[in-house]
């Protein structure tokens, strides 16, 4: 008996289903285009052209990216500075799931930029002046973070030695995990201050990097509606209905916010007819608003909130609606201006895929190995 | 001292000398069939930092009349490409040129977005690429020599030469020919560029953007970034006291509870019943879920 205990801690297993099987073809799938890129340049597996630079991968990978994955500095935020007890079961998850997105990010980024094998450049030649200077930064010193608190569970049951190390550095990790995430997400918006008179004025604000921060703020909970939903399927196990209610309403006063300062904004720059225009440009502002946030408003503020199904239609609408808003910003409000329209390629969406699948992957497989969702 | 180019638009005769000249001392190709330097269908490209634009339109009714519209970088005098640069890989010199250095470049093309003008362009085609845009021959430029374009054109179109004296010469131009558009293309636009521009036809018509911000958009990015630190402090600092704060509640907490003992007792026992309910119970979902898979 001792035996078979000793070689249960030691052994790591991974259940092979048939969902899982298509998840690793799709990665695959994705690794041999990352070669081909590789080997013959963006241009060989990209819609990318001298008129639109940014496509998928910065719009989707890297900025849809960050913002989901903002739940983990969401939740740290509340269950170990606030320290809300009832929101404690979701944090391990909502934290592993972040590391994982933030991995991904990297990935999506040192695909996209041309010069890959320069990547470290700015970390020595400073060009300070830049946001995306700060972004880089901070999503490099976030992600050295996220490992570092990961350390915390990894030694629970490997490298056991080092777990009074980790408990000891983890309440300086999640100060400096929560204030430095919270800077890149407001720079991640904070790179289109340059687009002025260019990105359309339903998306362009001297304040677009506070629109970015509140919405990565509110997206954490609905990504986490969509994480319990997903785990409940795939590993059995419920979280209690309490905790979501609550993390959902947290982020419904989020949205709240953030729906009357969008507005406010518009009024303040007299842009608020745009938003019945006839465009294309207002039907994507529309359908942002109405399903991203009043929807999931609606629903998080009435007696509806009591199901868990209508609680994971929040999570589907509130993080559609931030998906689209980043999309917003990357292409459609930029389109007019570019006197052409992007689509992206078969392959750019395939590898964007893939790494969704390789994320979902590594994220079941520590959760059925590591002490993540029964905390 | 900040030189600059003035283009008087209405001397050039589209011969495209410049664009040759351009591309012999920058070692760039021809690559006419994708992208041609001069004529209706030029455009910029990654071989092509200059080009001649040829447009025909109608001038005073009925008169068509053909212009030649020189294009390259205008070297701005506060260029948003070097302030979205994260790795100084473009840098604004002190005699006006804005200068590439691709041993920095990343390649994360945020310069290209952030060019009001969409002057850097990159080459989509190549394993090793760079980003590509005119230096306004930086290297002729040190031995205070004209760029290889202005010093090549035969009508005289371009005057290499300071740039606020460029500018004070350029309004004298239009305010005593009634031919000239009163309008000074690059003396406000993006903040002011080094490349000024003045033509008899109307900008917006050979191909300016005319609808350009005029205050230079750095100042966004720059008290952007000298805030960034102050509020990253603020953060750690309020984090910090909420992390403590919240700590020392539940200690306060824990205390009353042991303290005022006849009150609480039964909340104490209370917390821990339900405590240790919490952890039974998980350990059973982890146990059914283990057993699941194990019959699965």
């Amino acid at each position: 008996m001792q035996k078979v205990k000793e070689f249960d801690d030691y052994s790591f297993r991974f259940n092979v289903t048939f969902i899982r099987v298509i998840l690793l073809m799709f990665a695959l799938a994705a690794i041999c285009i990352v070669v081909v890129r590789f080997i013959y340049g963006l241009h060989a597996v990209t819609n990318l052209n001298d008129s639109w630079p940014w496509g998928l991968w910065i719009g989707f990978d890297v900025m849809c990216g960050v913002a989901l994955a903002g739940g983990g500095y969401g939740t740290a935020l509340l269950v170990h500075v606030l320290r809300i007890k009832s929101l404690r079961p979701v944090a391990r998850g909502a934290m592993l799931t972040s590391l994982i997105g933030y991995l991904l990010v990297m990935i999506g980024l040192f695909l996209d930029i041309g010069r890959w094998w320069n990547f470290w450049r700015p970390f020595v030649s400073w060009g300070h002046d830049s946001i995306l200077f700060e972004v880089f930064w901070c999503i490099s010193a976030y992600t050295i973070i996220q490992v570092l608190e990961f350390g915390e569970i990894l030694t629970e049951r490997i490298f056991r030695k080092l777990h009074r190390f980790f408990v000891t550095i983890f309440p300086v990790l999640i100060i400096v995990g929560v204030a430095i995430p919270m800077m890149h997400q407001a720079s991640l918006g904070g790179l289109y201050l340059l687009m002025d008179g260019r990105l359309h004025p339903l998306w362009w604000s001297p304040m677009i990097f506070v629109f970015f921060l509140l919405s990565s703020f509110f997206v954490g909970p609905a990504m986490i509606m969509l994480e319990s939903a997903i785990s409940s399927r795939a590993l059995g196990h419920q979280t209690p209905l309490n905790t979501l209610r609550l993390l959902a309403r947290i982020g419904g006063v989020a949205m709240l916010i953030y729906l009357v300062l969008r507005i406010a904004d518009l009024f303040l720059h007299n842009n608020i007819g745009l938003v019945f225009g006839e465009e294309y440009e207002c039907i994507a502002f529309r359908v942002e608003i109405v399903i991203g946030l009043i929807v999931p408003i609606i629903i998080i503020f009435s007696p509806l909130s009591g199901h868990r199904f209508w609680l994971i239609i929040y999570g589907i609408c509130a993080s559609f609606g931030v998906f689209l808003n980043r999309l917003n910003v990357v292409v459609i409000g930029m389109s007019r201006e570019m006197g052409s329209f992007y689509y992206p390629s078969i392959y750019e969406i395939l590898v964007s895929v893939g790494l969704v699948a390789a994320g979902i992957l590594v994220y079941l497989f520590i959760c059925e190995n590591f002490k993540i969702i029964e905390e | 001292m900040s030189k600059g180019v003035l283009v008087n638009l209405t001397k050039c005769i589209g011969c495209g000398g410049c664009t040759v000249a351009c591309k012999m001392y920058n070692n760039n190709k021809w690559i006419d069939k994708r992208a041609p330097a001069s004529g209706e269908n030029a455009q910029l490209a990654d071989e092509n930092w200059t080009i001649i634009k040829k447009f025909k339109l109608y001038k005073n009714g009925n008169t068509q009349v053909w212009r030649f519209v020189k294009n390259q970088c205008l070297h701005c005098q506060s260029p948003s490409c070097v302030s979205a640069c994260f790795a100084k890989a473009l840098q604004k010199k002190d005699n006006g040129a804005v200068v590439y250095f691709p041993d920095n470049c990343v390649g994360c093309r945020y310069c290209m977005l952030a060019c009001p003008f969409k002057i850097p362009k990159f080459e989509w085609n190549k394993a090793m690429p760079v980003i590509t845009k005119c230096v306004m021959c930086y290297g002729r430029m040190k031995e205070n020599k004209a760029p290889a374009c202005v010093s090549v054109c035969p009508e005289s179109v371009m005057k290499f030469g300071d740039r606020d004296e460029l500018l004070e010469e350029a309004k004298v131009i239009i305010k005593n020919n009634s031919m000239y558009v009163k309008h000074i293309y690059g003396e406000e636009e993006a903040g002011g560029t080094s490349w000024i521009y003045i033509s008899d036809v109307p900008f917006e018509k050979i191909g300016f953007n005319t609808n350009v911000v005029k205050k230079p958009l750095p100042i966004y990015t720059s008290l952007y970034m000298k805030c960034t630190p102050i509020f990253g402090a603020i953060w750690v600092i309020v984090l910090t006291a909420f992390y403590f704060i919240t700590k020392r509640r539940n200690v306060i907490k824990n205390e009353s509870c042991e303290l005022s003992y006849k009150k609480s007792v039964d909340e104490c026992a209370d917390n821990k019943l339900s405590q240790e309910a919490n952890t039974v119970k998980s350990d059973d979902v982890f146990v059914n879920a283990g057993q699941k898979k194990r019959r699965k």
